[in-house]
């Protein structure tokens, strides 16, 4: 579905990414891993056309999209739920939702979708008129990734929906994610915490400083000593 | 002072705080978006009275055409100074940003005293608006009454846009985090450009409005009701558009009223206006409305 061929992003004369090849197969989840500072988020931003691509290419459902206007590349398709969740804290949670299906003409399953969203996030329900700045860290998460839904998109790009959670709420999180899977969306999902996301990838990449050093099949991953020598010194598990 | 006095005072500070409100409203909106200030966006009130003056005596078209055609073409020249002079420089320091607004303010004064020369020209000012409504003993202009009813449609209107739409929802939330609401599948420049049109649609507006009530044309005529609006904008904090109609309407209010009851300070209103201005950038520079400054809350 995805398939990033030689991708090369600079910033100015700092070298993000060198050169890196990946595929996410449709119905996937596939994790991208790396400790802090390897080049994760840098690729999730080429891949959504926030930061040109130096070289290299970038294919989805058989169109190259690098390049492309960050809008463009939502309207094919991608949806991207950002590092740090970046909900719009002026707006109140409906609206962030809303503005998550900017573009959409599908008033009907609009709505739905909005009800849909409500399921899996019973508390955004809750706090629906409520202003997205005061909700917490967990539930801003979550209005991170319902937003994202509502493009309906055919690829979610998730970047470390576990940073700054309470570990029982990073399960939950996690569950969503592979519930979302089962329901029929391809998953990028980008962590440093490797085990947590290992557990429910079918496919993972290890990023080290702008390089793929590792990939194989999730469980598999999990099993390798070298990975557990570097990340679970690190206090990475969960 | 009578009640009579008092109410006709208060009908014409309303009326100058209504023209204030609708010019700072593109202000705030601009700022709130890309933390420019605008400075061209007073010359466009002198824009649009100069395409009505235009249209009405030298091309002898019915007023109502004139006037819509001078708020449209107000509302995409705005749109145009975006593309022109701030979108190139958009990722510039934005001090840059404000040099392009001052040499756009100059620009446009100076175009229209090339096309136009520098003599005042009278504003055609239909009839029907200069007429005088008498209640009791009160005497108020028609266009004194006119000027609040409009504002307060067109006001209305906007806030109906921003609250209730997808655009309007893009549009607060790009004032916060512009690349965030690209991942939404909104195009950006169309969002921040639609920002544009409707602040300069206001001034197109309010520049007619402004120019029937003081009736006289000229290249510069934009730049005192500009940075008055500007100080309005400030006044009731500037970026949020519910501060700008407040800032308007009691900057107008205050400046009647200084008139009314200190008549001999009539001659200072402007000067009072500007060390308002002073004042509030001393004691809180987040106006009224405003929460702080750097954050925006369209
Ligand atoms: N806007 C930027 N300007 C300059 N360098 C950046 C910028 N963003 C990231 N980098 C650098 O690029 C490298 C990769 O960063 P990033 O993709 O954010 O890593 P990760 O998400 O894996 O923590 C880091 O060395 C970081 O310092
Ligand atoms: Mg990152």
């Amino acid at each position: 579905m995805l398939e990033v061929i030689n991708l090369e992003v600079a910033y100015g004369a700092i070298r993000a990414l060198s050169g890196i090849s990946f595929t996410v197969p449709q119905g996937r989840i596939v994790a991208l891993l790396g400790a802090n500072g390897a080049g994760k988020s840098t690729t999730i931003r080429a891949i959504a056309g926030l930061v040109p691509v130096k070289s290299g290419r970038i294919v989805f459902q058989g169109e190259e999209i690098q390049g492309r206007p960050p809008h463009f590349i939502n309207r094919r398709g991608i949806a991207v739920c950002p590092e740090g969740r970046r909900i719009f804290p002026n707006l109140t949670v409906l609206e962030n939702l809303l503005l998550g299906g900017y573009g959409r003409k599908d008033k009907d399953s609009f709505r739905q979708d909005i009800t849909g969203v409500f399921r899996i996030f019973p508390r955004l329900e809750e706090r629906r008129h409520q202003r997205a700045g005061t909700l917490s860290g967990g539930e801003q998460q979550m209005l991170a990734i319902g937003r994202a839904l509502m493009s309906r998109p055919r690829l979610l790009l998730l970047d470390e929906p576990s940073l700054g959670l309470a570990p029982l709420l990073v399960r939950e999180v996690f569950h969503i994610i592979e519930r979302l899977n089962q329901q029929g969306t391809t998953i990028l999902l980008v962590e440093q915490n490797a085990f947590a996301a290992l557990n429910i990838a079918h496919y993972a990449y290890i990023l080290e400083n702008g390089r793929l050093v590792l990939e194989g099949p999730g469980p598999e991953l999990l099993a390798d000593p070298h990975l557990r020598e570097a990340y679970l010194g690190e206090g990475l598990d969960f | 002072m009578d009640i009579v006095t008092l109410v006709q005072q208060l009908v014409n500070g309303l009326s100058l705080g209504s023209l204030y409100a609708l010019i700072a409203i593109g202000y705030t909106m601009v700022y709130g978006i890309l933390r420019l200030i605008n400075f061209a966006h007073g010359d466009l009130i002198m824009v649009s009275a100069y395409v009505a003056v235009m249209g009405v005596g030298l091309f002898s078209w019915p007023w109502p055409v004139a006037f819509g055609l001078a708020v449209v073409l107000t509302g995409l020249l705005g749109v145009m100074l975006e593309r022109g002079a701030y979108r190139p420089l958009r990722r510039a320091p934005r001090i840059s940003l404000l040099i392009s607004a001052i040499a756009a303010s100059f620009f446009l004064e100076n175009l229209f005293l090339v096309l136009a020369g520098g003599r005042p020209k009278p504003f055609p000012t239909p009839p029907w608006f200069a007429g005088v409504l008498k209640w009791g003993g009160v005497f108020i202009p028609r266009l004194s009454l006119l000027i609040p009813v409009v504002t307060a449609v067109l006001l209305a209107a906007l806030f109906l846009l921003i609250q209730r739409t997808q655009v309007g929802r893009a549009m607060r939330a790009v004032a916060h985090d512009l690349e965030t609401v690209s991942l939404m599948g909104v195009n950006v420049d169309r969002i921040i450009s639609l920002a544009f049109l409707l602040g300069s649609l206001l001034a197109g507006a309010g520049g007619l409005l402004w120019a029937m009530k003081y009736p006289q044309v000229n290249p510069f005529m934009g730049i005192m009701p500009g940075l008055k609006a500007f100080i309005a904008a400030v006044l009731g904090g500037i970026g949020n558009l519910a501060g700008a109609v407040v800032g308007g309407l009691l900057l107008g209010l205050l400046e009647i009223m200084i008139v009314a009851f200190f008549p001999a300070w009539a001659g200072y209103r402007d000067a009072v206006a500007f060390g308002l201005l002073i004042v509030i950038l001393l004691v809180r520079p987040t106006g009224i409305l405003g929460e702080s400054l750097g954050e925006e809350k369209l």
